[in-house]
């Protein structure tokens, strides 16, 4: 959508009455081709999909986002274009739902105690020795100086790639604290590897 | 793996403020090319959250999409 047409749907869906509702379906038909446009990219994740197509999905993520941008209209600030900033809550709303169905039928074992005990040397075998010390290190590190929440979290997103939305709903938890959490783990790890005189220089 | 275990070297912002100002990166990414200098803590939290690094990806596909 050009840029004018976007400011105009703008001004159309702020202003009540006559011509409000023609706004409110070109929203929705913006919202609804972005989620499309999301699910489209991820549709080796939903290979499994039953019962639930992917369309009713983008009408789902269309539906919420809709509702999303509405509350939000009024907070609009025109630092990205209208477009780019409606399209963003369709794609997180049909994003998060992608990854959900990718694991629905997935059990999701947060079992960092395993992980620790095993010995993982997925570091990959050509990495240098330095690479492997500092590895053990960090291994020795989660297991000491973490907490066991702060533990489970890393290991379930870093370790054994649960999305981090998948692991909010099934520890009745948000994206934004599970990620405070992991920043935090991420943040003590690092300051005791510095501390013990590791070189961290290039990492992240 | 070490590099998901111990995240971004730099401060970054949080999930909620990257949703808050993802449009606004994209659209300095696309027209004016200095995201990530501009906005460097948003830039380092896309290096250590995969979602919002995803989000990223896709709304910038869009809106790239959309230009052409």
């Amino acid at each position: 959508m050009p840029v004018a047409a976007g400011e105009d749907l703008l001004q159309r869906l702020r202003a009540a009455g006559p011509g409000s509702d023609a706004a409110a379906a070109e929203l929705h038909a913006l919202l609804l081709r972005a989620a499309r446009f999301e699910i489209g990219r991820r549709r080796a994740a939903l290979a499994h999909l039953h019962g639930e197509s992917a369309e009713d999905l983008a009408l789902q993520a269309a539906d919420d986002a809709f509702v999303a941008v509405m509350a939000k209209l009024d907070t609009f600030e025109g630092r990205s274009r209208f477009t780019t900033w409606v399209y963003k809550f369709a794609v997180y709303e049909a994003a998060v739902r992608v990854r959900r169905r990718a694991w629905q039928h997935r059990e999701v074992v947060i079992d960092a105690e395993a992980w620790l005990a095993v010995g993982d040397t997925r570091t990959g075998p050509a990495d240098a020795a330095g690479r492997n010390e500092l590895f053990a290190a960090i291994r020795r590190l989660v297991a000491t100086s973490l907490s066991e929440r702060q533990r489970d979290v890393l290991v379930a997103l870093a370790v054994e790639g649960v999305p981090i939305d998948v692991l909010a709903e099934r520890l009745d938890s948000t994206r934004g604290a599970l990620y405070k959490t992991l920043h935090d783990a991420r943040r003590k790890l690092r300051a005791e590897l510095a501390r013990e005189g590791h070189d961290l220089e290039g990492l992240g | 793996m070490i590099d998901r275990l111990l995240g971004p070297a730099d401060p970054e912002v949080s999930c909620d403020e990257c949703f808050a100002h993802l449009d606004e990166y994209v659209d300095r990414e696309l027209l004016r090319g200095d995201a990530e200098k501009a906005m460097p803590a948003f830039a380092a939290h896309l290096r250590g959250c995969p979602a919002c690094a995803e989000e990223h990806q896709s709304l910038r596909a869009l809106v790239t999409q959309d230009a052409g």
